[in-house]
């Protein structure tokens, strides 16, 4: 099997399979009951707390666990509007965020908020200067993510994090699901208020996940109950979830630190195979994010080619996976101006660490045979 | 490119005159022992000066680390490059942009190698426009920089030196001996050892149980403000003292009204003795005067008489705003308040004393025999040591 469709999910990493089993067998307590038992349960959930922060270079006081990417965007999002709705009411984000920051927005905007959807180059790159110059006086909150989950575009964050600095009203949330243990972010340097990641996208267990609020950031809770996570994330802590995530955001950033070229390594060779096809247009940015690259052969469905590829047990993705049960075009290419014809049959390609260099080769000899192959029936 | 060296500069102590060398040993072997984790970073003390070689080492947790060891006034990072004028230009960029978020700056460029072909004054100029042309918000500034990047070209290699950043001050701990710490888990006995570490007190903390009314998370959160303190110093040993049975009984045996200031004699007394079994020559605690019952001026009189140990109180005068304040600052407040008991407020009369009078103590105390009790807290007293770098959590296989 081939796996190359790491940014829809990732496998989890069997330490971390052994770290969770172990933590659901002994750390089943609640945290919040009085006794040993739970007292452990609570320790542990501490010390998760304590590794998660240091990892990310943050403060203890400053890490939220929540249950994933949807979650943490739609509290970081919903949570700042409602917090400041007094300030302001007018959000910024770009056009090719994911659906569930780009949802929230559209919900708050029924709700009466204003938002700007600040577009982007053909690479999906938005700038300091574009957000900059949307900016008014009712502004209360910028979203930007850190990777584009489509195309591996690398947003400029600590430019329009320092940017923000002079507008010190204004909140700034990256969602950085996609670029964690892969693309380094420096949270504080980039002057981040609120940071969603998800531990599924770096070997961790579905349904973890970690919103980071600087401490002097205020937020509205979503969800109310027992007052857990400073009151802001009600509901029993998932501890072996917990656990399974720290453990594997840890095993992601030592890879990272060992290996930092090995994905790089990965998608130059792709991108040279991709490039030399004829039928092949590439869409990611040459300086993309090293484990993401999207393409289009136009005029071919992208369904057939997952499913021809699949027969050969290797899987890749039409453009999301979380959108990609319409089967229009994708919005985030359409959104950076590629044409409808190609934004239709966008393929993306995602890494993870434990893929290898022979796998890109035997995906480069597989696709090109079938493209010569489907060329054929469908002409 | 890579972090090659941190260089520490002392403060106060390296004006202390024949005895620097004692306050520069002390401190090296505590910045030893907070860098344990990180083996091939070593230590090389000279007479104002110590550097940290990094060997590979990742810089950030060693910086960490330097901002809380007292005795060091401060620091800063330095890059070593090959001897070429493109690489020195990119190290004094790191080094900018890595630790500092817009200031002004100033390049100080000194050539002790003169076969290297630019002489120091160019090379400021030339390092300056590269820095301006490849940032945004770093304006040059020669007569009060943000930032003074130093620039040494030698024989072999050019060191780059970044921005000085803060150390906390005060005296290396443990130049100027070991306090035995009243650790309660409250807000204000953390910030007692905290203080008095900074004028380089080593501590060692003694803690007073009484399971079942007080439970494993007192105790925890003990060990935790413990190991806390330890990153400002070397590792805190903790003396955690069985107190049940001497508490209840003092609070069956003795008028309600005084059973809290006899409580807190025994307490005194079991200190100055485990005190003195292990060389320790004082006592700390975090007295602030008036604010509860048993740190009025009449209460202290009473309950003081039963050592004469040197009582440290660094609180005594202070406010409880400003001593939260520190708490803050040195992340012991998250610990201290958590919502658990601990010793001195399970049985706590309604109506303490505010006043207590030595006479009365005397007559309710020489009545009854508490020795059997108060023995057996001493030789149950089990020790439990804080490493500043948690390589003891139970956890470390888990996560």
């Amino acid at each position: 099997m081939i796996y190359f469709d790491n940014s829809a999910t990732t496998k989890p990493h069997p330490d971390v399979l052994i770290s969770y089993t172990e933590a659901a067998q002994t750390y089943f307590a609640n945290p919040s009951s009085l006794h040993r038992l739970g007292g452990s349960a609570e320790q542990l959930l501490t010390a998760c707390r304590k590794q998660a922060a240091q990892l990310l270079h943050v403060g203890e006081n400053e890490i939220l666990f929540t249950s994933g990417g949807t979650e943490g965007n739609n509290l970081a999002i919903k949570g700042t509007a409602l917090q400041k709705k007094r300030i302001g009411n007018h959000i910024i984000t770009t056009t090719v965020e994911h659906p569930s920051v780009l949802e929230t927005c559209a919900e708050l905007e029924n709700q009466g908020f204003k938002v700007t959807y600040v577009d982007v180059d053909k690479y999906g790159y938005v700038t300091a200067e574009k957000i900059k110059a949307a900016i008014t006086d009712q502004t209360i909150l910028v979203s930007v993510m850190h990777v584009n989950n489509e195309l591996g575009t690398i947003q400029p964050i600590k430019t329009i994090g320092q940017m923000l600095t002079e507008f010190p009203h204004i909140t700034f949330h990256v969602d950085h699901v996609q670029g964690a243990g892969k693309v380094a972010l420096d949270i504080k340097k980039s002057n981040i208020h609120l940071c969603t990641l998800s531990a599924h996208k770096f070997h961790g267990m579905k349904g973890s996940g970690i919103l980071y609020k600087a401490a002097d950031t205020r937020i509205v809770a979503q969800l109310s109950g027992g007052g857990q996570e400073q009151a802001l994330r009600s509901g029993t802590e998932n501890v072996p979830g917990i656990t399974a995530m720290v453990k594997a955001l840890r095993l992601a950033i030592e890879e990272l630190r060992v290996h930092p070229a090995k994905l790089f390594e990965l998608r130059e060779r792709l991108w040279a195979g991709l490039s030399k096809m004829d039928d092949v247009v590439l869409h990611s940015p040459p300086a993309g994010a090293p484990h993401i690259v999207n393409f289009s052969v136009p005029g071919l469905k992208p369904e057939v080619l997952v499913h021809a590829l699949g027969e050969k047990d290797i899987y890749v993705s039409t453009k999301s996976a979380c959108s990609s049960k319409n089967s229009d075009a994708s919005a985030v290419l359409l959104a950076c101006g590629v044409p409808d014809t190609q934004a239709e049959s966008a393929i993306r390609v995602s890494f993870s660490y434990d893929n290898t260099q022979q796998e890109v080769d035997y995906f480069l000899q597989i696709l090109d045979k079938t493209l010569t192959h489907l060329k054929k029936v469908m002409r | 490119m890579q972090y090659d060296h941190i260089l520490i500069r002392y403060g106060e102590m390296a004006l202390k005159g024949k005895n620097r060398k004692h306050f520069t040993k002390q401190l090296e072997y505590n910045v030893k022992d907070q860098i344990r984790p990180y083996p091939k970073a070593k230590i090389e003390r000279t007479r104002d000066r110590m550097y940290i070689h990094l060997h590979g080492e990742k810089p950030e947790p060693i910086v960490e680390a330097c901002r809380n060891i007292f005795g060091i006034h401060s620091f800063s990072l330095a890059i070593r490059t090959e001897n070429e004028e493109l690489a020195i230009k990119q190290a004094a960029l790191q080094l900018l942009l890595d630790n500092t978020a817009g200031t002004s700056f100033k390049i100080s460029c000194r050539r002790t190698n003169k076969k290297f072909p630019i002489d120091s004054q160019e090379m400021n100029q030339r390092i300056g426009a590269y820095v301006l042309q490849n940032s945004e918000g770093y304006p040059v500034d020669v007569r009060k920089p943000g930032v003074d990047i130093m620039v040494e070209i030698r024989e072999r290699a050019t060191y780059v030196t970044g921005q000085k950043i803060k150390g906390p001050g005060g005296l290396p701990a443990g130049s100027s001996g070991k306090t035995l710490l009243m650790l309660s888990g409250g807000i204000d006995s953390p910030v007692a050892g905290y203080l008095a570490m900074k004028r380089g007190v080593e501590i060692e903390a003694i803690h007073f149980h009484s399971p079942p009314y007080t439970n494993e998370r007192a105790k925890q959160k003990v060990i935790d403000l413990a190991q806390t303190l330890s990153k400002f110093g070397a590792k805190v040993k903790i003396h955690v003292v069985p107190f049940t049975d001497l508490q209840v009984k003092v609070h069956q045996e003795i008028p309600f009204g005084y059973s809290m200031t006899v409580m807190r004699r025994m307490m005194m007394r079991i200190s100055e003795r485990i005190a003195e079994k292990h060389g320790i020559m004082s006592l700390t605690s975090g007295e602030s005067l008036g604010q509860v019952a048993s740190q009025t001026m009449e209460s202290m009189f009473a309950i003081n008489e039963v050592t004469n140990y040197p009582i440290l109180r660094p609180l005594i005068t202070m406010d409880k705003s400003d001593i939260i304040d520190i708490a803050k600052q040195i992340d012991t407040y998250e610990i201290s308040t958590r919502p658990y008991d601990d010793c001195c407020t399970v049985f706590v009369p309604e109506a303490p004393k505010t006043k207590p009078r030595r006479e009365k103590v005397h007559l309710y105390e020489g009545t009854i025999d508490f020795s059997a009790e108060f023995e057996r807290a001493i030789e149950g007293t089990e020790i439990i040591t804080a490493l500043p770098n948690e390589d003891n959590s139970p956890f470390a296989d888990l996560l």
